[in-house]
C-alpha cells in the first residue's frame, strides 16, 4: 500500500478541518451571512387611498358605494394594492372551467393605467367609474384602450388575435359545441370585417367609435352592467 | 414622529417665548389652527365590541389605518362610529399600540392571522415591540420555512401531474427523480440498486484472503489477486452501468449546470472516475502506488445508496444543518487536545522509553482517552502524567456531551418534517379530487341554472321563481356573467360527460356545419359586446335556440344510435331546428310525448349521479334524455334499448 498516497489525503482532510474550524470562528470568511435586514425586507408595499370626499369627487359613485368598494377591496388586499398574481388567482376564481390567466392579464394593463405594476384603489375606482358610470364613449374608449395591446392608438390583427384567444381560452375545454382552432381567428375576421372601415388591416378608435355607434346591439347592451353595485 | 413627541409639542412652542428678546427679525405668524372642537371620543365597533377611545390617540400615527383619513371609509353615518368587520382579540393589540406606543405579540394566537391583522390596519411588523421582537420573528420564521419546504415538496412530488406534451427529456427526468411513476423506472431504479451493492460486495470481498488450492506453505493471498479477471469483469460491468446512469441523467437534467454542481453527481463521477484513470494508467511501479490509492475512492460507491434510502439523506441533511454545531464541537476539541497533549508531553518528558516522543504524538492519545476510548498503547508512567491524563478524560466527557442535543434535535425536526411532506403527498390526490369536485360544482350551479332558465318560457311561472330563489344574489350574477361568456364565444359550457360523447360524436361528421349555423343565429355581428343578453325579445329567442340546441344534442344522439339513418341536413332557420325532433321521432313513438319528456330533459345534472343507473354515471342531456325516458310513461319498449346503448357512449 503506498502510503504517500493515503497520507497525502490525510493532510487534506486535516487543512480542510482546521479550515472549517476557523471559518467557525469568523476568522476567515467563507461565506455571506444572511443578514437581519433581509428578513425585514418583505417589504410589503403600503398603499393608502385618497380621502373618500376626493375620491367621491373624481368619480362617479357615491360615498357609500366607494365605502363599499373599498371594504371589499381592503379584505382582499390588505396591503392597499393589487398586484397582478393576486389579480389572476382572483379572477381564475370566476371561470372555473377555463383558464383565465391572460385574460387577466389584459385585464390588468387596462385597469393599471399609470404602469406601475400594481393597481391601487384609485386606479380601481377610476377604472369601475368609466365602466359603470360612464358616457357610451368613455365605455367604447375603456374597451379599445383594452384591446390595444401596445396602446399604440392602433388595434392590429395580432392584438386582437391574442385577445380573442384569451377569451376562448376562459372557455375551457367542455364547451358545446367543440371549439376548433380557428375559431378565435374566424371572430377575429368578422370582427375586422365589421369595423375596419378603409380596410387598411387596422382599426383605429375614431372607425371603433363609430363602428359600434352603429351597431344596436351594442348600443342596447351598454347599459347592462349598471346595477352592478 | 413617535409617540410622545406630539403632546409635547405645545410646551416647546411656549416655551419659545425664551427667543423672542433674542430675535433679530420678527418672528413668523402662527399657523391658522382649525376650529379645535376639543378632543373626542370616538367609537370603534369591531364585530360588536366597542372600543372607545381619544381622537388625539389614533391621531398619533398617521400612517396608519386608524390615524389618518382611510378610517373615514368604514365610517358608518347611522350610527355615528367606525364598524370593522375584524377579529376584535386582535384589535385590542392593535389598540394598545395607539395608547402605548409598543406593539405586543399575541402568545396565544397564530402568527399568520396576526400578520394579517397588522397588513390590515397599516402597521409594518418592525413595530413589534423590543419584549416580542425575538418571539415574533422566531415564530415567523418557523412558519415560514415549514410553508417554504412544504411548498418544495409539493412541487418536487408533482411527479403524476405531468403534462401530456412533455419531451423525452422532461420524462426521462421524472423516470429518474420519482422511480414510483412508471415500470420502466421502477426497474431501472432497482437494477442500479443492484448494481451497487454487488459493487460494494466485490471491492469488500477482493481483499479476503483466499486460500490457494496448491497446499504450498499456505499463500495467502487476497481473492483479488487469485481471480483477477473475474473481478474486473465485474468492476467493467458495474461501472459500465454507472456510466451509462450518469450520462442519461445530464442528459436529461432540466439545468445541467446546476446538475453538474450537485452532490450526488460529483458522488457519482468520484464513484466511476478510478476505474477509467486505472484504465489507462501505465503499468509502471511508480505510479502504481497512487493507482491503488485511487481504488480507496470506489469505496464512495456506497453514497450512491443515498438516492435510494430516504434514511441516509435525512442523516445528510441533519449533518448540513448542524454543521455549525458540528464546527464548534471540533473547535473545542482540537483546542482541548493540543492543551492536554502539550501538558502530557512535558510531564512525560522526564521518564526514558516514553511513548511520547514529541506533542504531535501525543495527539493520538490525547483523542483516545479524551473519546474514552482508552486503548492503551500510549499510558503515562509519572505520577503529575497520571493526574493530568484523568483530568483529560473528565473533560473530554463534557466537551463531547455539550453539542450531541443541538444535533439531535436538529435530526428530530428535519425527520418530522420529511413525515410530514409524506403525508402531504398522500393527502395529495383527495385534494385533488376536492378541488376537482368544487369546480364541477360551480359548473354543475351554472348549467342548472340555464336549464332552469330555458323552463322560463315554457314551464309554470311557480316552479320558476322557486328555483331563482333558491340562489344566492352572487350566483346570479356569477351565472350572468358566464352566460354573457357564453354568448361572446358562441360556445357553451358543458359538463365532461357530454363533452366526451360531444367529442365521440364529432367524429362522425355530421355536426359542425349545424354547430356554426346555430351559432351565427343570435350573434349578427359578432361583435363581442353585443351578444351579452339583448332585449327581452332576443332572449327569449336566445334561450330557446339554448333549449332547442339542447334538445337537438339529445336528439341527435338518440339519431346516431337509433340506426344512424336519417342524417338531416343543415338546418338554416330555427324552425327547422324545432322541427328536428318531431322528425326523428316520428321513427318510433309518439312525437309529442317524446316531445314533452325531451322538455323536460333539464333533470339536474347533480341529480343524475344519485340515481341507480350502473351503466349511465350522468351527465347533460344525453343521461338525462334517457333517465326521463326511462321514468315516463311512454311505454316505448323500443326505445330502451337504445337508452342503453347512448349511455354506453
Amino acid at each position: 500500500m503506498n502510503l504517500e498516497g493515503l497520507e497525502m489525503i490525510a493532510v487534506l482532510i486535516v487543512i480542510v478541518l482546521f479550515v472549517k474550524i476557523l471559518e467557525q470562528f469568523g476568522l476567515i470568511e467563507a461565506g455571506l451571512e444572511d443578514s437581519v435586514e433581509d428578513e425585514l425586507e418583505m417589504a410589503t408595499v403600503r398603499h393608502r387611498p385618497e380621502a373618500l370626499e376626493l375620491l367621491e369627487a373624481q368619480s362617479k359613485f357615491t360615498k357609500k358605494e366607494l365605502q363599499i368598494l373599498y371594504r371589499g377591496f381592503k379584505n382582499e388586499c390588505p396591503s392597499g394594492v393589487v398586484n397582478e398574481d393576486t389579480f389572476k388567482e382572483i379572477y381564475s376564481q370566476f371561470f372555473p372551467q377555463g383558464d383565465s390567466t391572460t385574460y387577466a392579464h389584459f385585464l390588468f394593463n387596462a385597469f393599471d393605467t399609470d404602469h406601475n405594476g400594481a393597481v391601487s384603489f384609485e386606479d380601481f375606482i377610476k377604472g369601475l367609474s368609466i365602466l359603470l358610470r360612464g358616457t357610451v364613449q368613455e365605455k367604447l374608449n375603456w374597451a379599445f384602450n383594452l384591446y390595444d395591446i401596445n396602446k399604440d392608438g392602433y388595434i392590429t390583427k395580432e392584438e386582437m388575435l391574442d385577445i380573442m384567444k384569451a377569451i376562448y381560452d376562459m372557455m375551457g375545454k367542455c364547451t358545446y359545441p367543440v371549439l376548433k382552432e380557428d375559431a378565435p381567428r374566424q371572430h377575429v375576421e368578422t370582427f375586422f370585417q365589421k369595423m375596419d372601415k378603409n380596410k387598411d388591416g387596422v382599426v383605429t378608435i375614431d372607425e371603433f367609435i363609430e363602428s359600434c355607434q352603429k351597431d344596436e346591439n351594442i348600443m342596447r347592451s351598454m347599459q347592462l352592467f349598471e346595477n352592478v353595485i | 414622529m413617535a409617540a410622545g413627541v406630539a403632546t409635547w409639542l405645545p410646551f416647546a412652542r411656549a416655551a419659545a417665548v425664551g427667543w423672542l428678546p433674542l430675535a433679530q427679525q420678527p418672528l413668523p405668524p402662527a399657523p391658522g389652527v382649525k376650529a379645535s372642537r376639543g378632543d373626542e371620543v370616538l367609537v370603534v365597533n369591531v364585530s360588536g365590541r366597542r372600543f372607545e377611545t381619544w381622537k388625539n390617540t389614533l391621531d398619533r400615527y398617521p400612517d396608519t389605518l386608524l390615524g389618518s383619513s382611510e378610517k373615514e371609509f368604514f365610517y358608518d353615518a347611522d350610527s355615528g362610529e367606525y364598524f370593522f368587520d375584524r377579529d376584535p382579540d386582535m384589535f385590542r393589540h392593535v389598540l394598545n399600540f395607539y395608547r402605548t406606543g409598543r406593539l405586543h405579540c399575541p402568545r396565544q394566537e397564530c402568527i399568520q392571522a396576526f400578520d394579517e391583522e397588522l397588513a390590515f390596519y397599516g402597521l409594518v411588523p418592525e413595530l413589534v415591540g423590543d419584549c416580542c421582537l425575538e418571539e415574533y420573528r422566531d415564530r415567523k420564521k418557523e412558519n415560514a420555512e415549514r410553508l417554504a419546504e412544504d411548498e418544495e415538496a409539493e412541487q418536487a412530488g408533482d411527479g403524476p401531474t405531468l403534462p401530456a406534451g412533455s419531451s423525452l427529456r422532461q420524462r426521462l427526468w421524472r423516470a429518474f427523480e420519482n422511480p414510483h411513476t412508471s415500470t420502466a423506472a421502477l426497474v431501472f431504479y432497482y437494477v442500479t440498486g443492484f448494481f451497487i451493492a454487488v459493487s460494494v460486495i466485490a471491492n469488500v470481498v477482493e481483499t479476503i484472503p483466499c486460500r490457494g488450492p496448491t497446499r504450498q506453505p499456505p499463500r495467502e493471498q487476497p481473492c483479488g489477486d487469485r481471480f483477477p479477471l473475474a473481478f474486473f469483469c465485474m468492476d467493467t460491468a458495474c461501472v459500465l452501468i454507472f456510466t451509462g446512469e450518469y450520462l442519461l441523467r445530464l442528459f436529461a437534467a432540466p439545468s445541467r449546470c446546476r446538475f453538474l454542481r450537485s452532490v450526488m453527481s460529483l458522488i457519482d463521477v468520484v464513484a466511476i472516475l478510478p476505474y477509467y484513470i486505472g484504465l489507462f494508467m501505465p503499468k509502471n511501479e511508480d505510479v502504481s502506488g497512487a493507482f491503488v490509492t485511487l481504488r480507496v475512492f470506489r469505496v464512495f460507491r456506497i453514497f450512491k445508496f443515498s438516492r435510494h434510502s430516504q434514511g441516509l439523506r435525512i442523516l445528510g441533511y441533519t449533518l448540513k444543518s448542524c454543521a455549525s454545531e458540528l464546527g464548534f464541537l471540533l473547535f473545542s476539541l482540537t483546542m482541548a487536545i493540543i492543551i492536554f497533549a502539550t501538558v502530557m508531553f512535558y510531564a512525560e518528558k522526564g521518564t526514558n522509553k516514553t511513548n511520547f516522543t514529541s506533542i504531535p504524538a501525543a495527539f493520538w492519545y490525547t483523542i483516545v482517552t479524551m473519546t474514552t476510548l482508552g486503548y492503551g498503547d500510549m499510558v503515562p508512567s509519572t505520577i503529575a502524567g497520571k493526574i493530568f491524563g484523568s483530568i483529560c478524560s473528565l473533560s473530554g466527557v463534557l466537551v463531547i456531551a455539550l453539542p450531541v442535543p443541538v444535533i439531535v434535535s436538529n435530526f428530530s425536526r428535519i425527520y418530522h418534517q420529511n413525515q410530514r411532506a409524506d403525508k402531504r403527498r398522500a393527502q395529495q390526490k383527495v385534494r385533488l379530487a376536492r378541488i376537482r369536485l368544487a369546480k364541477s360544482g360551480t359548473t354543475n350551479a351554472f348549467l342548472q341554472y340555464k336549464q332552469n332558465g330555458s323552463l322560463e318560457d315554457s314551464g309554470g311561472g311557480e316552479e320558476q321563481a322557486l328555483c331563482v330563489r333558491n340562489r344566492s344574489a352572487f350566483e346570479q350574477q356569477h351565472h350572468h356573467l358566464l352566460h354573457c361568456l357564453e354568448k361572446t364565444t358562441c360556445h357553451e359550457f358543458t359538463d365532461e360527460l357530454t363533452f366526451s360523447e360531444a367529442l365521440g360524436a364529432v367524429s362522425l361528421g355530421s355536426r359542425t356545419s349545424r354547430s356554426t349555423s346555430v351559432c351565427s343565429q343570435p350573434v349578427g355581428a359578432g361583435s363581442l359586446l353585443s351578444s351579452c343578453c339583448p332585449r327581452r325579445a332576443k332572449r327569449r329567442a336566445i334561450r330557446l335556440a339554448n333549449s332547442t340546441a339542447s334538445v337537438s344534442r339529445g336528439s341527435m344522439q338518440e339519431l346516431d344510435t337509433l340506426a344512424g339513418l336519417r342524417r338531416s341536413p343543415a338546418p338554416q332557420s330555427r324552425s327547422s331546428l324545432n322541427a328536428k325532433p318531431h322528425d326523428s321521432l316520428d321513427l318510433t313513438c309518439d312525437s309529442r310525448d317524446f316531445v314533452a319528456a325531451i322538455i323536460s330533459i333539464p333533470t339536474p345534472p347533480a341529480n343524475t349521479p344519485d340515481e341507480s343507473q350502473p351503466s349511465s354515471p350522468g351527465g347533460g342531456g344525453g343521461g338525462g334524455a334517457s333517465s326521463t325516458l326511462r321514468n315516463s310513461s311512454l311505454g316505448t319498449p323500443c326505445l330502451l334499448p337504445e337508452t342503453v346503448k347512448i349511455s354506453s357512449l
